[in-house]
């Protein structure tokens, strides 16, 4: 089950370049929450320090306090841990091109050094049925390279992927942004699907796909969240001119 | 034909005329597809041209050592220790096994060694001071002559235990592979994305293993080449044996004691004034180019074996 998120004055920078600033919100749990804003706005940041691939890059640095149900991710624990929990789904699909697609799906599993046969083959049908691939690849799961798939399924194998080791959290970073109609409506499908158990946080720079997927949407610009409401009432009556400039297609 | 959509929503549709409508046979837009036919078929021929170019000396060689070695070998060349001087007859059995001993220290020294480096120059020590000392260092080691590396483990080795040793051959041919290895490692793991680095770490993959299981893996069939040049590179390389392994008419398998090697055996053969020597020479650098080529070969299929090919 998916687990709620506090944000409380979060800060990061790159370099001297202060991307957030002064971040609170609070994503609830087993919802979609969207994000939406111009480029460079700081809404990748803020998913990146969710869960804290933003200090993989050695110029990057955070500071306030995020909370994952009890936990404070900067201070409970360490961010190979807390990466566990929280799944991610990247922009781009990035299947590891040296393993076929079994291993893709189960590589979080394989990686951290589990190797029960059983479980692992279990894990790899439930996690691709759930991302709803499961009949287009199920004859060749050992045979095809996970990066032979067309992109749509490549992305959809990375989601079975995050949701393999079972998070409490997925994020997902624009995860539909370098697909077809098509594949974008299925990524779509599947949000709705398992929100029921994640909690989901989706940046977007699709405004339509915010409303279709998420009930809470945040707006970000320049490295401020400007207004948080649920979707409805953010595309209908924003409080904030920004908001409504941005939604109305005015700038950005 | 000038783009006139007209839809309702789109009020900042240019008009049309406004844009200048396409045609790919105004002045400056037409393609002379005779001449681009032309120049593509120079190209080509160019690098075809360079290709044989490049591969036919080393044909040239294989045949040459061929004419010149194939009459020698029989099954005595692969059985036998080199005939005293004065008698016909004798092999290179304890070069062949010499040889194999000498490269299988270096190797096992060199390569996890190199990779090693190159992993630390790619993945962790990027931009430090270190680094970039390390990375000269390997730079002008590749440029250091090899008759360098064996003067200098002479000095720190074979002086030291005051005889000379397979092992002190296998350590100075190691000293050069790694530069080699270490660079070719740093950049082959350079060309993989960050993305598949970034899709490890958010699945709660330690750096480590990230960097073993994925960077190194995605990277391999490149670092596996630059070990096979670098391995094959050492295995001709006599001057490094010269004051270290030295070299051996009887047989020896221990390795702190000089030991035969096919380069140093070829070596003496081809100075010596005698015809029958330096047939032998000829059909002991057949027996090394062969056997390098069926090591390189051999890795290459067990590289490959059971390997997912990805790409679209």
């Amino acid at each position: 089950m998916g687990v709620g998120i506090q944000v409380e004055h979060l800060n990061a920078w790159y370099g001297t370049t202060h991307t957030l600033q002064d971040i609170n919100l609070h994503i609830p749990a087993n919802h979609a929450t969207a994000l939406i804003g111009p480029s460079g706005c700081g809404k990748s940041t803020f998913v990146r320090c969710l869960n804290r691939m933003h200090e993989t890059n050695p110029i990057a640095r955070a500071e306030g306090t995020v909370k994952m149900g009890d936990l404070d991710i900067y201070k409970d624990v360490s961010p190979v841990e807390i990466r566990r929990r929280v799944g991610m789904v990247f922009q781009r699909p990035n299947p590891f091109p040296t393993m076929s697609i079994y291993d893709n799906v189960v590589s979080g599993l394989k990686l951290n050094g589990f190797r029960n046969r059983k479980v692992l083959d279990e894990t790899c049908e439930r996690s691709l049925k759930a991302a709803a691939l499961w009949d287009e690849v199920k004859d060749d799961l050992r045979k095809k390279s996970g990066a032979s798939l067309s992109g749509g399924q490549q992305q959809r194998m990375c989601i079975a992927r995050a949701i393999a080791v079972d998070p409490e959290v997925l994020l997902m970073d624009e995860p539909a942004s370098a697909l077809d109609p098509v594949s974008t409506s299925k990524i779509e499908d599947l949000i709705f699907q398992l929100k029921t158990q994640y909690t989901i946080v989706i940046v977007t720079h699709n405004m339509q796909q915010a409303a279709r997927v998420a009930e809470n949407t945040g707006f970000f610009l320049n490295g401020k969240m400007v207004e948080f409401d649920s979707t409805h009432k953010i595309f209908t009556n924003p409080k904030d001119k920004r908001t409504e400039d941005y939604i109305t297609g005015r700038f950005g | 034909m000038a783009a006139a959509v007209n839809l309702p929503s789109q009020p900042e549709a240019p008009e049309p005329g406004q844009r200048p409508p396409m045609d790919f046979n105004t002045r400056g837009m037409r393609i002379n597809t005779a001449w681009r036919n032309v120049v593509n078929g120079i190209v080509s021929g160019a690098s075809i041209l360079a290709t044989v170019l490049v591969i036919a000396p080393l044909i040239a060689i294989l045949i040459y050592l061929l004419y010149k070695g194939a009459s020698s070998l029989n099954l005595d060349f692969f059985t036998k220790i080199p005939a005293p001087v004065g008698e016909t007859g004798g092999g290179m059995a304890n070069s062949i096994v010499g040889s194999g001993i000498i490269l299988a220290i270096c190797s096992l020294m060199g390569i996890p060694v190199g990779i090693a480096a190159g992993v630390y120059l790619a993945e962790f020590g990027r931009g430090s001071f270190l680094a970039n000392a390390i990375r000269f260092t390997a730079d002008v080691l590749n440029g250091v002559p090899s008759i360098v590396m064996g003067i200098a483990v002479y000095a720190l080795i074979v002086v030291e235990q005051k005889h000379f040793s397979a092992f002190s051959g296998g350590v100075a041919l190691a000293i050069m592979m790694i530069p080699t290895i270490t660079r070719t490692t740093e950049e082959m793991l350079a060309t993989v994305p960050h993305s598949i680095r970034e899709a490890a770490l958010g699945l709660g993959v330690p750096r480590w293993r990230t960097t073993v299981s994925v960077a190194l893996r995605t990277a391999s069939p490149g670092i596996i080449t630059g070990c096979m040049l670098a391995f094959a590179r050492v295995a001709g390389e006599t001057a490094p044996l010269i004051f270290t392994a030295f070299g051996n008419q009887f047989w020896s398998l221990n390795l702190n004691d000089a030991m035969a090697a096919l380069p140093l055996q070829i070596y003496v053969y081809a100075i010596s004034p005698y015809d029958e020597w330096h047939r032998l020479a000829w059909a002991g650098a057949l027996v090394l180019i062969v056997m390098i080529m069926v090591a390189v070969t051999l890795v290459r299929l067990f590289a490959n074996r059971g390997a997912i090919r990805g790409g679209n």
